[in-house]
C-alpha cells in the first residue's frame, strides 16, 4: 500500500503544481469578449480588463500614424473606433471590410489595442446579375 | 464531371451504409457470404471517393467555372501544383479530402487483412463504415463540393451560370508548404482512426489478448508520423509567410492539431505497459478513443466558428452535425467499455517507483495535462460563458505557463525512461546508466551559464537536452560495441546494424534525438529580440552582430500582384555578407497584401527581415527585423524525429546466423503472429 500512496504524492505534486502554474497565466492573460455595443455600456472595473472585441473594418478608415494606426469597427450598427500601437506589422489580411478581433483596453472613447487579428472577408463576389449564397473560405 | 463527381459520392454513401448495416448482420448472423459482400461494399466505398475526389480534381484542371467551388477557390491564372492544394482550400473541398484520405487508410486495411482475423475484421469493418457514414453524410447532404454556380433566374428558379475566370487562391496558400502541410496533418486526423477501430472492435468482440496492439502498431506510428510532420509544417509556413516573427501562437486551430498528438503520442508509449507487462488496458483503451475524439474535436473546431481564430474556416451550422457525431462515438465507447470492462483486467500492478513502468505512467500522466490544460485553455470562451455568462479567453502565457515546465519534465523523462529497467531499477544500475550522461548534463549546463545564458528555462532545457543526447549516445556506443566485438566492422557499421536488428527501439530513439533538437530550437525562442526601424536609402540598423543597410526600394508589377521590394545589404563586421530582399505584394483584385519575409538561417540563429510597410508620414519603407536564435533546430528535428518513425517502421533485420534464403520479414510475422522469436524479439524495448 505505501507504493500507492508514493505514486499518489507524486502524481498529487505533479498536477497540483501546474494547476498552480495555469491558474497565474489565467490571471495574466485572460481577455474578455464583448461586442461593440456592450462596450460602451460596461462601467468601472469592467473597463479595467483586458478586453477583445470582433468587428468588420470600416471601408476607408484606416489611417496610418507613426507608431499607431488608427481605423473603425463596426458591428451591429454600431461603429468603435480603434487606435492599434502594437509592435508587430499588421497582418497581411488585415483590409478594408475585413473581419477583425482587437485586444486591448478601452481608454476614453477609443479602444486602444495592442493585438489585432484580422481574418479576410469571404472571397465569393456577387455574381453578375444577381447574389450567390456566400462560402467559405480559408486562411489556413 | 460534376454530375458524375456527385453521382460517385452518393454511391460511396449508399455503399457505406450497406457496409454498415450488413456488416451488424454479417456479425449477428456469422454468414460467410454476407461477411465477404459487407468487406467488397467497404472497398467499393473508398473507390467511389477516389472518383469522386480525382473528379473534383479533374474541374479544378479543366477550369471548369460552372462549378462554384472552383469559382471560388481556382482562376486560370493559378500554377497546376496549387490546383491541386485548391482542392482543400474550402470547407467543402476539405471535407471531401478528408474522406479521401480516410478512404485510403480504410482501403489500405481491408485489403491487408482480408483474408486474416476473420473474428475481428468484421467489426473493424462496421465501424469504419460508421465513421465514413458520417464525412460521407456532410460531403454529400450538408457541403457538396459539387455545387453548380447559380443565380436566381426569372421566374423564381436557379439559372446554372459558367463564369470566364474564378477568383482564384487565397495568396497566403500560394505557398509550396500549404501543399503538403494540410496533406499531413489531415493523414495524421484520419490516420488515428485505424488504431480506433481496432481498439473498439477488439473490446465489442471480446477479442483475446493484446493482438490488437500489434496489429495497430504500424498503423499508430503512420498517423502519428503525419501528424508531427503536420504541425512542424504549419508551424514552418506561419514563421515564413506570416511575417510575425513566430512558428507558434497558440492558435485555437494550432491547439486543435496538437491535441491529438499529445494523446497520440501517450498511447504510443504506454502500449507498451500493456505489451510487457498486461497492465493499464482500460487507459490504453481510452486514450485511443480520446485521441480519435480529439482528432474530430480538431477537424471541428476549425470548421464550426465555435472559438474564433484566424485560421478557421468561416462560420457556419456545420458544427451540430460534429458535435452530434461526438457525442455518438463518445456513448458508443462508454456503453461498450461499461458492457466488456471485465475483459480489461490489469494482470499486474506498480512495483516500484524507479521502474520503467512509473516512467511511462508519469509520460502518460504529464502528457494528459498538457492536453487537458490546452483543450480547456482552447475551449475557455466557450467553457467561460456557459459557467459564468462572460466570455473569456486567455492567451499565450496561460499556455506557456502549464506547457514549458511539461515539456521539460518530458524532456527529462525521455533520458530517464527508456534505461529504466521494467519492474524495479537498482541503484546500481541507476549509477552504471546515468552517471555519464548526469556528468555532461550538469557540466553543459554550468559552461552555458556562464557562458552568460541565465533565463532558468532555456538553462535547464539545454541542460536536460545535453543529458538525453549522452543517454542515447551510450545507447548506440553499447549496443554497437557488443555488434563490434563480434563482426570487426566499424562503429557506424554496427551502429546501423544495431538499429536494423530492433528498429523499434532504436527507430524510439532517432525520434528522442529529434525531439531533444527541437527542444533545443525551442529553447532558443528566450532569447529572441526584434528592431523596428524607418529607414531611408542609405541608412542602417543593427541588430546583433548584423548591421542591415538599405541600398534602395523599387516597385514591379508582375502578373496579378505588384512588389514592393526592399533591397537590404547585410554586414558583419562592417564586411558584406548577403544581400536580402523583403517584399510586400499588393494584389489588384482584392486590395490584399502578401508579406515575402527574406530569412537568413544559420544554425546559430535566423536573421528574419519583414518589409512592415511604410511610415505614412514620409512614405519611407520601415523594417522590422528579428533575431530568432536556433530556429533551424526545430525544423531539422523535425526531420529527424519523421525520419526515426520510418526507422521504427522498418521491419527487424535478423542476426547475421539466420541463413540468407529463410530471410523473411519479421513485420509480416509480427502481424500474423505466427513465430514466437517475434514476441522474443520485441521484448527488447
Amino acid at each position: 500500500m505505501k507504493k500507492q500512496a508514493k505514486f499518489g504524492i507524486g502524481i498529487g505534486v505533479i498536477v497540483v503544481s501546474l494547476c498552480f502554474l495555469a491558474w497565474l497565466g489565467y490571471g495574466e492573460s485572460k481577455t474578455y469578449y464583448h461586442t461593440i455595443t456592450e462596450l460602451q455600456t460596461l462601467r468601472g472595473a469592467d473597463l479595467s480588463h483586458r478586453i477583445r472585441v470582433g468587428g468588420t473594418v470600416a471601408p476607408g478608415s484606416i489611417h496610418r500614424f507613426t507608431g499607431r494606426v488608427d481605423f473603425v469597427l463596426e458591428g451591429e450598427g454600431k461603429s468603435l473606433p480603434v487606435s492599434y500601437v502594437g509592435s508587430d506589422p499588421l497582418p497581411d489580411t488585415f483590409i478594408d471590410k475585413s473581419q477583425a478581433l482587437v485586444e486591448g483596453r478601452q481608454t476614453d472613447g477609443r479602444f486602444v489595442a495592442e493585438v489585432v487579428q484580422a481574418k479576410c472577408a469571404s472571397k465569393y463576389e456577387a455574381a453578375p446579375g444577381g447574389t450567390v449564397a456566400t462560402s467559405t473560405s480559408a486562411t489556413k | 464531371m460534376d454530375v458524375f463527381g456527385s453521382f460517385a459520392l452518393i454511391l460511396a454513401f449508399i455503399c457505406a451504409v450497406y457496409a454498415f448495416g450488413g456488416g451488424i448482420a454479417a456479425i449477428l448472423t456469422r454468414h460467410p457470404l454476407l461477411v465477404k459482400s459487407t468487406r467488397q461494399a467497404g472497398i467499393a466505398t473508398c473507390c467511389l471517393i477516389f472518383i469522386s475526389t480525382f473528379s473534383l480534381e479533374y474541374l479544378f484542371f479543366s477550369d471548369n467555372f460552372s462549378a462554384a467551388y472552383v469559382v471560388a477557390h481556382s482562376n486560370r491564372a493559378l500554377a497546376t501544383f496549387y490546383k491541386i492544394a485548391a482542392l482543400w482550400a474550402g470547407q467543402e473541398g476539405s471535407l471531401l479530402f478528408w474522406s479521401f484520405l480516410l478512404a485510403i487508410y480504410v482501403f489500405s486495411v481491408l485489403i491487408a487483412y482480408r483474408n486474416k482475423n476473420g473474428e475481428l475484421m468484421p467489426y473493424v469493418g462496421v465501424i469504419l463504415a460508421g465513421v465514413q457514414i458520417f464525412f460521407l453524410t456532410l460531403n454529400n447532404f450538408v457541403a457538396s463540393p459539387f455545387k453548380a454556380l447559380a443565380v436566381p433566374g426569372a421566374h423564381g428558379a436557379m439559372d446554372l451560370v459558367a463564369r470566364a475566370d474564378g477568383n482564384g487562391l487565397t495568396p497566403l496558400l500560394q505557398y509550396p508548404e500549404m501543399v503538403i502541410h494540410p496533406p499531413n496533418l489531415y493523414s495524421g486526423y484520419t490516420g488515428f482512426t485505424i488504431p480506433f477501430a481496432f481498439a473498439l472492435a477488439a473490446l465489442l468482440a471480446r477479442y483475446p489478448g493484446e493482438k490488437w496492439i500489434h496489429l495497430t502498431r504500424k498503423w499508430t506510428m503512420i498517423a502519428w508520423g503525419f501528424q508531427t510532420a503536420g504541425i512542424l509544417l504549419g508551424a514552418h509556413w506561419a514563421y515564413a509567410v506570416l511575417g510575425w516573427g513566430g512558428y507558434w501562437g497558440w492558435d485555437p486551430v494550432e491547439n486543435a492539431s496538437l491535441l491529438p498528438w499529445l494523446t497520440g503520442t501517450a498511447f504510443l508509449h504506454s502500449v507498451m505497459m500493456q505489451e510487457k507487462r498486461g497492465m493499464m488496458k482500460v487507459w490504453n483503451v481510452w486514450l485511443v478513443f480520446t485521441t480519435f475524439l480529439l482528432c474530430i474535436t480538431g477537424t471541428f473546431l476549425t470548421r464550426s466558428g465555435v472559438v474564433s481564430s484566424v485560421h478557421a474556416f468561416a462560420q457556419s451550422s456545420i458544427g451540430t452535425w460534429f458535435v452530434g457525431f461526438l457525442a455518438i462515438i463518445f456513448a458508443v465507447c462508454l456503453v461498450a467499455y461499461l458492457k466488456n470492462r471485465d475483459y480489461l483486467k490489469s494482470e499486474n500492478q506498480l512495483d516500484a517507483i524507479v521502474s520503467r513502468e512509473s516512467s511511462f505512467l508519469f509520460n502518460n500522466l504529464i502528457l494528459l495535462v498538457s492536453c487537458i490544460a490546452v483543450l480547456s485553455g482552447t475551449l475557455f470562451p466557450v467553457l467561460s460563458e456557459a459557467l459564468s455568462g462572460s466570455k473569456i479567453s486567455v492567451g499565450a502565457p496561460f499556455f506557456n505557463k502549464v506547457n514549458i515546465p511539461i515539456g521539460l519534465l518530458l524532456l527529462f523523462l525521455t533520458g530517464v525512461g527508456p534505461l529504466l529497467a521494467w519492474r524495479k531499477t537498482s541503484v546500481e544500475s541507476l549509477k552504471r546508466n546515468f552517471a555519464w550522461p548526469l556528468m555532461v548534463g550538469v557540466v553543459a549546463g554550468a559552461i552555458i551559464f556562464l557562458l552568460g545564458y541565465r533565463e532558468v528555462y532555456s538553462l535547464i532545457c539545454f541542460s536536460l537536452c545535453f543529458f538525453v543526447t549522452a543517454t542515447i549516445v551510450m545507447e548506440f556506443y553499447r549496443g554497437a560495441k557488443v555488434i563490434r566485438v563480434r563482426s570487426g566492422a566499424s562503429y557506424l557499421t554496427s551502429a546501423i546494424e544495431l538499429t536494423m536488428r530492433n528498429t523499434r527501439r532504436y527507430g524510439g530513439y532517432i525520434v528522442h534525438m529529434g525531439m531533444v533538437l527541437i527542444f533545443i530550437g525551442l529553447a532558443g525562442a528566450a532569447f529572441n529580440h526584434d528592431v523596428q526601424k524607418e529607414m531611408q536609402p542609405g541608412s542602417s540598423m543593427q541588430l546583433g552582430k548584423y548591421k542591415l543597410v538599405l541600398q534602395s526600394f523599387d516597385s514591379k508589377p508582375e502578373a496579378n500582384y505588384t512588389g514592393l521590394r526592399l533591397n537590404v545589404e547585410v554586414f558583419v563586421n562592417d564586411k558584406p555578407l548577403m544581400m536580402l530582399y523583403p517584399e510586400r505584394r499588393i494584389f489588384e483584385t482584392n486590395g490584399e497584401t502578401g508579406t515575402m519575409v527574406a530569412i537568413y538561417s544559420t544554425l546559430r540563429e535566423d536573421l528574419y527581415v519583414v518589409y512592415a510597410g511604410q511610415s505614412p508620414d514620409t512614405k519611407l519603407p520601415v523594417i522590422h527585423a528579428y533575431l530568432n536564435p536556433l530556429v533551424k533546430w526545430i525544423w531539422f528535428g523535425g526531420v529527424i524525429v519523421v525520419f526515426g518513425t520510418l526507422v521504427a517502421l522498418l521491419p527487424n533485420r535478423r542476426a547475421v546466423l539466420v541463413l540468407a534464403g529463410a530471410k523473411q520479414p519479421a513485420e509480416e510475422q509480427l502481424v500474423h503472429g505466427m513465430t514466437p522469436s517475434v514476441t522474443y524479439r520485441e521484448g527488447h524495448d
